[in-house]
């Protein structure tokens, strides 16, 4: 029987082998990997190629908490490999399943671990509480080979090598250590030896065994080569590459509503930061928490049934947990008092995964963003991003004292960025909005979000001082999605006998995933055509650049995440 | 695994530029994995053969560069009538030899959005990365045609004087030969044009020949060429670090966004010509 080697820990680097803001080249079992280590020290390892054209991301850039795309810089976080951000289109926020491959990976003795289908931990190696990490000594040889040469090393106290349960081969040294030498299968004819000492060497001794057994590791590499290369070369492992979109995510689990909630968060902190306000930290009972961008918010099912939305105030660096900011609504019909009230630290809610309707633009030479009050939670999302990549901005936060200050340590990290407004009056409010948006300059975008009437104060103002509307976004803070109106039909599935309504605001592939139909999607920007579907009847507004201009006078064919009906109703074939 | 496509078979391809050629003496090159002679002629003219083998193959001399077709030519050699242009300076860029499948070289010329990443300075400056939408056609001649493309340029040309937003126009005339014309920064009415003739060595390994006619105004022949040198050495180690090195046909085996629509239709239009040397066909 042979034994899944990818299902084994092989050791890929030395822990100094991925220091911050480095991207390092490591192979296994003929696989590629990027391996980075992000401010947090959580280390990634990933399939060594992004799924937009194959470059090798091990070209990219790691900033502390994404890689980003040496190609068109696409950018993706720390621990989910979920994208965050497309240049090219700078107004969308990434479909969530545009995601790079990650592998299992541990970092333990020194060294980094990964395994392409590796569970559970790295081996337990006794007696190393404390250990030197020799220098790995690359071979060309099949891994086989090496192991056989080291197993046969006439070395150490003990006469032979002895296999170790972690499935490496274990001497006594003449000094009465303990060496374990690991032997990474980079790819059938190329191994590596990684080596491990039981003790914690300083300084002079230090340098003068990693000496010794550079030396003899060196000696013993010459002898593996000369043998290896007296016997035919072997062919290189042939490496499956996963398609882009053949890993979609689970919607099995939507809720009782019909609105998916496929996460399950645990209340970790929940902490009271302004009058009336509390932040709750979330995190995931069960794996990585979904990738997120500035502006994103999530659903949370409560105890009581209701489905309330909450606007993410993470920096792109806190990939571990989402953070919220609730504020208790004297006429909330019971969300935001079921929060103040009722969950606990230990509580475990259902939330959807973060979703996106306001997306901060990257590309502004200056962004200006507008909070009132609660409202600030998206734009600390975006003012963090903003200031981490070193853009332009300025926040201004409206409030009606000091005690209503949330996010205070937050703030005081974007310095000079920040300016307050505290306790104007609605006429100063519009005065210090019209000196805020005086010029609307040249590629700068504006972002606003706080109470309705502000809000509509700081349109109208913009709008007065010259700001085009694609250069204003804004969201309410309530949680109600602004319903446009302007398109709403029917859509019949013939096979599933089913007939929905696709309001304005929603693409028929939200409202058939609403409804328990599985549908496969990639871009979801009518791009790729994996959510085509067969269309019987109706005429379609086809918005999508994936058919031809034939297909689309054919009219038989649908790309439901971006196309609707010019006709009161459609047939599909589902 | 040699060429079994007719649609490239009976097509001329690019072998070498004349230049390049030394008067007398007799060179090695290879196309779709074939070796390839090239013979001086007594009247100065060149003769091609596989190697080993005295059957001559058909060749021709257009735009500086020396043709031949390994079947029986189906067609002529591309029309440039941009090279008949007398008030363009008509350059080649060198054979530059690129260790990925030819047909990446053209989706990458085809591509405004890495502009401001890959040639920063250049032909993109963040933060205007975005990618505006633009309209891809299939000609009657069977080309694929983008136009009303447009992206701003901090140095579009050599005899641009600073940052200007750059119409692009781009044509693939054939899988392995592709042309964009771009706004000339000194005569705002009239486009720049650059051609790629594209020598596929094997399905992963070409060289690339390239053609650039520009309106001699503010015009020098050896900075235009140094230019497209820059600019190509910029992208050479991108082609070379993409995994896999044949295209991928399939439209899910990476991840098209809209500003890939040209990228799109081009696979999608290789598929349908059965061209499959070069890439891996959509199963």
């Amino acid at each position: 029987m042979t034994p899944d080697l990818h299902s084994k820990w092989y050791p890929i680097a030395s822990s100094t082998d991925a220091p911050k803001r480095h991207v390092f080249h490591a192979q296994l079992l003929g696989r590629e990997f990027a391996v980075w280590r992000a401010d947090d020290n959580f280390v990634n390892v990933w399939e060594n190629r992004c799924l937009h054209r194959g470059v090798r991301l091990t070209l990219g850039m790691n900033d502390g908490s994404e890689l980003v795309c040496r190609y068109h810089a696409w950018r993706y976080a720390n621990r989910t490999a979920g994208c965050t951000y497309i240049p090219a289109h700078p107004a969308d926020a990434p479909a969530r399943q545009i995601c790079n491959i990650t592998y299992p990976a541990q970092e333990a003795w020194g060294m980094i671990w990964a395994g392409e289908r590796a569970t559970g931990d790295v081996p337990e190696l006794e007696g190393f509480e404390r250990y030197t990490v020799l220098r790995p000594i690359p071979v060309n040889a099949s891994s086989d080979l090496v192991m056989d040469e080291l197993a046969s090393l006439d070395f150490g106290t003990e006469g032979k090598g002895r296999m170790t349960a972690a499935g490496a081969i274990g001497f006594v040294d003449h000094s009465g250590a303990t060496v374990l030498f690991f032997v990474q299968p980079q790819d059938s004819g190329k191994s590596v030896i990684r080596g491990i000492l039981d003790r914690e060497l300083q300084g002079d001794e230090k340098l003068r065994t990693l000496t010794e057994y550079n030396w003899l590791l060196n000696t013993v590499r010459d002898s593996m080569e000369a043998r290896a290369s007296a016997m035919p070369a072997p062919e290189p492992m042939v490496v499956e590459i996963q398609a882009a979109a053949e890993n979609p995510p689970d919607f099995s689990d939507a809720g009782e509503t019909g609105r998916a909630a496929e996460l399950r968060l645990r209340v970790t902190e929940k902490s009271k930061i302004a009058e009336d306000v509390v932040n709750l930290k979330l995190e995931s009972i069960k794996g990585a928490l979904p990738t997120f961008q500035p502006g994103a918010h999530i659903d949370l099912h409560l105890q009581n049934g209701l489905i309330r939305q909450y606007s993410l105030t993470n920096g792109p660096a806190e990939t571990s947990q989402y953070s919220i900011g609730v504020k208790r609504e004297p006429d909330s019909r019971g969300g935001s008092t079921a929060i103040h009230d009722n969950v606990a630290v230990g509580d475990v809610i259902a939330a959807s995964a973060p979703r996106n309707n306001f997306p901060l633009r990257r590309d502004a030479l200056k962004t200006v963003l507008i909070a009132g009050g609660i409202g600030i939670t998206p734009l600390l999302s975006m003012a963090q991003t903003l200031h981490k990549m070193n853009l332009d901005f300025e926040l201004h936060y409206f409030v009606r004292s000091d005690g209503q200050i949330a996010f205070k340590d937050k703030l005081a990290a974007l310095g000079a960025s920040v300016t307050l407004h505290k306790g104007l009056s609605p006429d100063q409010t519009e005065g210090a909005l019209k000196k805020i948006a005086k010029d609307p300059g040249f590629a700068n975008h504006m972002y606003i979000c706080g109470p309705g009437p502000m809000l509509s104060i700081a349109r109208a103002t913009a709008q007065a001082a010259g700001w085009t509307d694609d250069a204003v976004h804004f969201e309410y803070f309530k949680n109600e999605t602004e319903i446009d109106t302007s398109t709403e039909f029917t859509i019949e599935l013939a096979r599933s006998a089913m007939t929905l309504e696709v309001p304005a605001g929603r693409s028929i592939l939200e409202v058939l995933r609403d409804n328990g139909i599985k549908m496969p999607s990639s871009c979801e920007q009518g791009a790729c055509g994996t959510c085509k579907v067969d269309l019987i009847e109706g005429e379609a507004l086809h918005q999508d650049v994936y058919l031809n201009e034939s297909e689309k006078s054919r009219g038989d064919t649908i790309i439901t995440c971006i196309s609707r009906a010019k006709s009161d109703r459609l047939i599909l074939d589902l | 695994m040699a060429c079994h496509d007719k649609f490239l078979l009976n097509d001329w391809f690019p072998v070498a530029t004349i230049e390049q050629l030394r008067e007398g003496q007799s060179q090695k090159t290879v196309l779709m994995e074939q070796e390839i002679t090239i013979c001086p002629a007594t009247d100065g003219t060149w003769t091609v053969a596989l190697a080993g083998s005295d059957a001559k193959l058909p060749v021709r001399e257009r735009y500086g560069v020396l043709w031949t077709c390994l079947g029986t030519p189906a067609g002529d050699i591309v029309d440039i009538p941009e090279a008949r242009d007398t008030k363009r300076f008509l350059v080649l860029g060198g054979a530059i030899r690129v260790r990925t499948s030819g047909l990446r070289v053209v989706e990458n010329f085809l591509d405004m959005a890495h502009f401001p990443f890959v040639h920063e300075g250049w032909l993109g400056e963040q933060p205007h990365t975005e990618v505006l939408p633009y309209k891809v056609v299939i000609t009657e001649a069977d080309e694929v045609l983008a136009t009303d493309a447009r992206f701003f340029q901090p140095i579009a040309s050599p005899s641009a004087k600073g940052g200007i937003d750059v119409d692009y126009a781009y044509q693939v005339y054939r899988p392995y030969i592709v042309g964009l014309h771009k706004t000339n920064p000194v005569m705002e009415a009239h486009m720049d044009f650059i051609v790629l003739f594209i020598q596929p060595v094997n399905e992963e390994d070409c060289i690339v020949h390239s053609l650039l006619c520009f309106f001699k105004e503010d015009m020098d022949e050896e900075i235009l060429r140094s230019f497209q040198q820059v600019i190509f050495g910029q992208d050479k180690p991108i082609l070379e670090n993409q995994t896999p090195k044949r295209l991928p046909l399939s439209p899910r085996a990476e991840t098209p966004i809209r500003a890939d629509q040209m990228s799109i239709v081009y696979r999608r239009w290789l598929q349908d010509h059965a061209v499959t040397y070069g890439a891996i066909p959509a199963t």
